[in-house]
């Protein structure tokens, strides 16, 4: 196990990129509850599979793994989340974060539910593009598909997310997802 | 009828991850094809309203305080024991140890200016990792250049050149001393988005004294020289944002 000087590494190297992780995670699963739980488990396994990281990008290998926790902890909850979209209008909106309560205008409310409409795999590479600067040999490597692939799906998204944002209908977009 | 076959090159240059021949044939292709300006300009103001609307959420502090410090107690941790040491795990460090000493000797060997740069780009990516420690960004935490830059006198003998671009995204946010590689540097806080830029500033003993982008420790860092001072922006934002960092301040 980690110690002492692993773990100081651990902890300089990759809690840095805590944000990252937790946005990442707050994008997937749209909400701020869940994403601190799986950031969390995704940081505890991180620490666990520290001794296989040797050197190179610490943000990336980090956000590796938090996708897949998000992806793995979607899987087992798909079945009542579906089962929460039903009432999902009558549920008041995520909007806990204080930092982001004075923002709350229009365009980013309106913004927030088209991203949220997005499909998973659209949505992440969207938020690691836009909100984390992702360079798309990161995004390639976070996702583990080719660089071309990245690209064209980057295009797609932004594709559907402007289709989203001129037609705005949070409800049907949702069923599609 | 949209342009596909420019679909994808049209984000690549968007986002600067063209190379520079891709990137002077879109623009040629743009004067001539009025549909790829038209997404072009639509794609631009979606990134612009993106990054205004501020969709960056922090991780909260109670997840902070929880990981911090704590990741080796938590039972999952514990529940895989360290394995024991055996007499070949012993070999194999000696091993190690022995290349070590015979690729520093030949590293040795090797002309110095090479890595310098890369040198000098690790010892500032550690000062950024310092400085992100909680309490460590600023000394003097201002948005004001003209509060930021007086603040360098009599602490540092020399005048950092200090501006704030909030206009252009990257506000200042303040100043620190550091120290680098023994000697005293500025260091200019920037921030970009969610995310904090550094920008290392201390005088230039020669005009080509060292210049350079890389990446280390999954952060970016980007060396220029201007007016007799040396600069090194580091960051984990992506590459682009520095290269647009350093544009700003050769405007000024």
């Amino acid at each position: 196990m980690l110690e002492g000087e692993d773990r100081a590494r651990f902890e300089a190297l990759v809690l840095p990129h805590l944000d990252a992780a937790f946005n990442l995670a707050r994008w997937l699963l749209r909400n701020r509850t869940d994403a601190e739980d799986v950031t969390q488990d995704a940081v505890v396994r991180a620490f666990r599979a520290f001794g296989t990281y040797r050197s190179g990008n610490a943000r990336a290998w980090l956000l590796q793994i938090v996708r897949n926790t998000c992806f793995t902890w979607l899987r087992q909850n798909r079945m009542a989340a579906e089962f929460m979209e039903f009432d999902e209008t009558t549920m008041p909106q995520e909007s806990e974060n204080p930092e982001t309560l004075a923002l709350a205008g229009s365009d980013r409310e309106q913004l927030t539910r088209a991203l949220e409409a997005l499909p998973e795999s659209f949505r992440e590479i969207l938020v690691l593009r836009e909100l984390e600067g992702c360079s798309y040999k990161e995004i390639a490597e976070i996702t583990s598909r080719p660089i071309g692939t990245v690209m064209s799906a980057l295009a797609r998204a932004r594709g559907q997310l402007r289709t989203a944002l001129s037609n705005p209908a949070p409800k049907e977009a949702r069923r599609a997802v | 009828m949209p342009c596909e076959q420019t679909e994808n090159q049209l984000h690549g240059y968007l986002d600067g991850e063209l190379d520079p021949v891709s990137a002077a044939n879109f623009e040629k292709h743009l004067e001539t094809c009025a549909d790829c300006k038209q997404t072009l300009a639509a794609e631009e103001a979606l990134h612009q309203s993106i990054q205004k609307a501020n969709l960056y959420e922090r991780a909260p502090e109670s997840l902070r305080k929880s990981l911090l410090g704590r990741p080796q107690q938590s039972p999952a941790v514990r529940a895989f024991p360290a394995p024991r040491a055996f007499a070949w795990q012993w070999l194999a460090a000696a091993a190690v140890i022995l290349l070590t000493v015979l690729v520093g000797w030949q590293q040795l060997q090797k002309p110095r200016g090479v890595s310098e740069a890369q040198l000098m780009a690790a010892t500032l990516v550690d000062a950024h990792l310092r400085s992100l420690q909680p309490g460590h960004l600023t000394d003097v935490e201002s948005t004001d250049q003209h509060t930021v830059k007086p603040w360098f006198d009599g602490r540092i003998d020399f005048a950092p050149p200090v501006h704030d671009f909030a206009g252009d995204g990257f506000p200042l946010l303040g100043g620190r001393l550091d120290v680098a590689d023994g000697r005293t540097v500025a260091a200019l806080v920037y921030g970009r988005r969610k995310h904090i830029i550094n920008v290392f500033v201390e005088k230039s003993p020669s005009e080509n004294y060292w210049n350079g982008a890389g990446e280390s420790q999954g952060y970016h860092w980007l060396a220029w020289q201007k007016d007799g001072f040396s600069f090194c922006a580091v960051s984990d934002v992506a590459s682009p944002d520095l290269a647009q960092l350093k544009q700003l301040f050769f405007a000024q």
